[in-house]
């Protein structure tokens, strides 16, 4: 242990030449690439590649200019969980606003469109907002929270140095080729699997990095127990890797250019893509948010978790259950039919375990009710946790094959999505960055309260308005597909469902528009805590000590 | 924790939450169960996919053609996999059979029909409809909400990988044959002009290929070329007035 007489411990030599031996690699692969690949998208991608390798490299380099990093075993590292914080709001902003770009052009396609710019077109738009979303708003916040919560449950510093910071750069970076590659044509065209062969190979090496940073620190642990939200940001990082290796096997047509083959194919390869698009749900955007439940909501109510029984009988039945639910995705269609039904029997069940980790956030307030009258951030979770229980009782009807064959390609789907990412996903991120930024930058508390209710009524106002449009656009767009006149003939031609579709895409995008102007209040409130001068307000939170508590 | 423990949870407290490995080997085993019983069966069972006649690889053109399709993100709006309910069959055509989809990577089912269902939009509207449309949509259809695709009709198509795009897909057991492999330059070039020498062959290779100038512009291969050539040949290999789904062959 270090006293303040001694300067901190620098180390760290290296862990720094493998990081900048991976960065040469990248750079030589982008420059042959860029030279000669002979594939025109790559080329132009991998000029991209290489910049982000040298500013890695640079950052590298001015990291141990200064005679290494600083690497103090006494205080928890908080510097990587603020550039998360940060890159939480960003991400999450941009993502919200091609989220509204997309609606309005659905809305209003005459004047959303534009003929000479292709690459700003509904297809390639579509898959930018939900990798935005999920991976790079809903991601980040899901590394800086796991950095966070496993250093302070586990009373110990975070292991491995530098490679937080490689996971938190390295993830920065894979968002960047994703993104820009989606706008020159670059995917492999899966659902919420779109970024190639190479970029998956990259997060599959920064997510192994993440996975040992987390595991190692809980090896390092000063308790005994591993804290149940632990269990889930566990689970989350492991099965997430699972995932991402199996539905995303592909061979390269040109180990420098971006095109790819997956292996599978037809029936399989749509089995094992909703297997993973299924569980990106319910490993990513749920077992990764519980994690946020289970450590913010009782830390911000005062208030033990309600029963640890429940977490542990919840936990298990819900990571079992849930892989199994990705078929309810092919209801009739060609996959066989033994594999619907085991799907759809799965996803019902899969309600259980779901409302048990709903009563378990919700009870945790026992005692404390009062503060969701006092306190907007307290309101905020405890309603994320309230879309949590709506969307998975919602999620197992649709999932019924009979329902399914009505909601099935409708919007009824998308209104479902969106009550899980924005009310429950969203609010309780924002919840955890409502907590986390007067902690980390050691303030009273955020800058202004006010805004909090207004972000809050914003946003859920927001939500409302998304949901009220999308959920009867849906049933009516599958009622008028199925719709028979009195000769028995089809009712509708599809463009009448289309145009039926009008009055709720405007609504919609209203909706989306309130919820993005609810996370610019918020971005501005967060910029005004951070940059300081937090005297006077009302939003008290317990000051976190950066030094870790001897036993 | 005063309250009485059952055995698992004592268990529980023991073992899993003290230990990271075995929590994290128990995590493992318990996520692979529900995939490895779902998946798995789908690659050894024959009845999963029912050969039918008819269903070839894509051509080169073809092939060039899905990219765009990917690349443009279509399946965002579009499905390709008609449900056996009365009203789809009626609207789109016969259901969709896993074997039509059986060379497709990655497969294009989709998920949302903000547009309407293209696995059989082959030969429903002529070339000339699908130019206008792509190029702008609303030209044809008032009411749609589909972006312009006009910057296809003046890209040229880029093909000088066509051949290891064949390679690659044999890999998986697309049977391209060597013979496919060494022509698929003149294969897809032959595609977009009916009176080039290569035309024989390659409606021998390709049996059905549709063989003509798909983008009303003779002097160029575009990538609207490819598109069309692609939308035109979707969920037409299979001949449904001789195909019977009641068939021992098909009830397997």
């Amino acid at each position: 242990m270090t006293n303040i007489a001694f300067p901190a411990p620098r180390k760290g030599g290296a862990e720094g030449f493998l990081i900048a031996l991976i960065l040469i690699g990248v750079f030589f692969w982008s420059l042959y690439a860029v030279a000669r690949g002979g594939d025109p998208l790559m080329e132009q991608q991998g000029w991209l590649i290489m910049a982000g390798s040298l500013i890695g490299l640079i950052m590298l380099v001015g990291a141990f200019s200064n005679g290494g990093p600083v690497n103090d075993e006494s205080q928890y590292a908080e510097g990587v969980i603020k550039a998360g914080t940060i890159a939480t709001m960003f991400w999450g902003i941009a993502g919200f606003l091609v989220g509204v770009i997309i609606a309005l052009q659905l809305a209003f396609p005459n004047l959303f469109y534009f003929a000479d710019f292709g690459f700003l077109n509904f297809g390639r738009l579509r898959p930018l907002h939900t990798s935005a979303v999920i991976f790079a708003f809903g991601g980040n916040a899901l590394i800086a929270t796991s950095f966070y919560v496993v250093q302070r449950t586990c009373r110990t510093r975070i292991a491995g140095g530098l490679w937080p910071w490689f996971v938190f750069w390295g993830y920065q970076f894979f968002i960047v080729i994703a993104a820009t590659g989606y706008l020159l044509g670059i995917t492999q065209g899966k659902e919420y699997a779109e970024p190639e062969w190479y970029a998956d190979i990259w997060l599959t090496l920064v997510w192994v990095v993440y996975l040992l940073v987390f595991l190692g620190t809980l090896w390092k642990r000063k308790e005994k127990h591993i804290y149940v939200a632990n269990w889930f940001y566990l689970a989350f990082i492991v099965t997430i890797a699972m995932l991402h290796v199996v539905n995303n096997l592909a061979v390269p047509v040109n180990f420098f250019g971006a095109w790819s083959y997956p292996v599978m194919s037809g029936v399989q390869g749509a089995l094992t893509q909703w297997w993973y698009g299924h569980n990106a749900v319910g490993f990513f955007l749920t077992a990764g948010f519980l994690a946020i439940m289970y450590y913010f909501i009782p830390k911000r109510a005062e208030r033990p978790v309600y029963s640890y029984r429940l977490s542990i009988v919840h936990f298990w039945s819900l990571i079992f259950i849930y892989i199994w639910a990705g078929p309810h995705h092919l209801h009739y269609t060609a996959l066989p039919e033994w594999a619907q039904t085991l799907g759809m029997t799965f996803s019902v069940m899969l309600w259980m375990p779901s409302w048990g980790g709903m009563i378990n956030g919700l009870m945790t307030l026992s005692g404390a009710w009062d503060k969701l009258r006092t306190d907007p951030v307290i309101r905020m979770m405890v309603l994320s946790v309230a879309f949590y229980g709506m969307s998975t009782f919602e999620g197992p009807v649709m999932s019924v094959r009979a329902v399914n064959a009505l909601s099935h390609y409708t919007d009824w789907t998308i209104g479902h999505v969106h009550s899980g990412a924005l009310g429950w996903v969203g609010f309780i991120t924002f919840g955890a960055v409502y907590c986390l930024v007067p902690w980390l930058w050691k303030r009273k508390g955020m800058w202004s309260k006010a805004l909090i209710e207004w972000h809050f009524w914003l946003a859920t106002i927001g939500i409302l308005f998304y949901i009220a449009a999308m959920w009867p656009s849906g049933i009516t767009q599958g009622l008028m597909w199925r719709a028979y006149n009195d000769l028995g003939f089809l009712e509708y031609s599809f463009v009448e469902t289309v145009e039926a579709m009008h009055p709720y895409y405007i609504i919609r995008a209203f909706g989306g528009l309130l919820f993005l102007l609810g996370a610019l209040l918020m971005a501005y409130n967060v910029y005004r805590t951070i940059r300081g001068g937090v005297e006077e307000t009302e939003d008290r939170v317990n000051p976190q000590s950066s030094l870790i508590a001897a036993e | 924790m005063s309250q009485k423990k059952g055995f698992f949870q004592g268990i529980h407290a023991k073992f899993l939450e003290r230990n990271s490995l075995i929590l994290t080997v128990a995590i493992l085993v318990v996520v692979s169960i529900g995939g490895v019983i779902e998946i798995a069966p789908l690659f050894y069972l024959n009845s999963t996919i029912e050969e039918v006649e008819g269903v070839r690889p894509y051509t080169p053109l073809e092939l060039a053609g899905r990219q765009i399709y990917v690349r443009e993100g279509c399946y965002n709006c579009h499905s390709q996999m008609i449900r056996p309910l009365r009203d789809e069959v009626e609207r789109y055509g016969h259901y969709s059979l896993a074997a039509e989809s059986m060379y497709d990577r990655p497969f294009q089912w989709g998920s949302k029909r903000t547009g309407p269902d293209l696995a059989r939009v082959g030969g429903k509207y002529s070339d000339e409809w699908h130019r206008d449309h792509l190029i702008n949509p609303q030209s044809v259809v008032p009411e749609s909400v589909m972006p312009p695709y006009a910057f296809l009709a003046d890209a040229a198509l880029d093909y000088g990988q066509i051949e290891g795009h064949l390679r690659t897909n044999r890999l998986f057991g697309v049977p391209y044959t060597d013979e496919m492999i060494a022509n698929a330059e003149t294969d897809l070039e032959a595609q977009v002009d009916p009176f080039s020498s290569g035309y024989d062959d390659l409606i021998a290779r390709y049996p059905g290929a549709q063989i003509r100038d798909f983008d009303g512009n003779p002097d160029e291969l575009t990538e609207l070329d490819a598109l069309i050539a692609y939308l035109q040949v979707l969920g037409t290999m299979v001949d449904f007035s001789t195909y019977e789904a009641e068939a021992p062959e098909n009830q397997r």
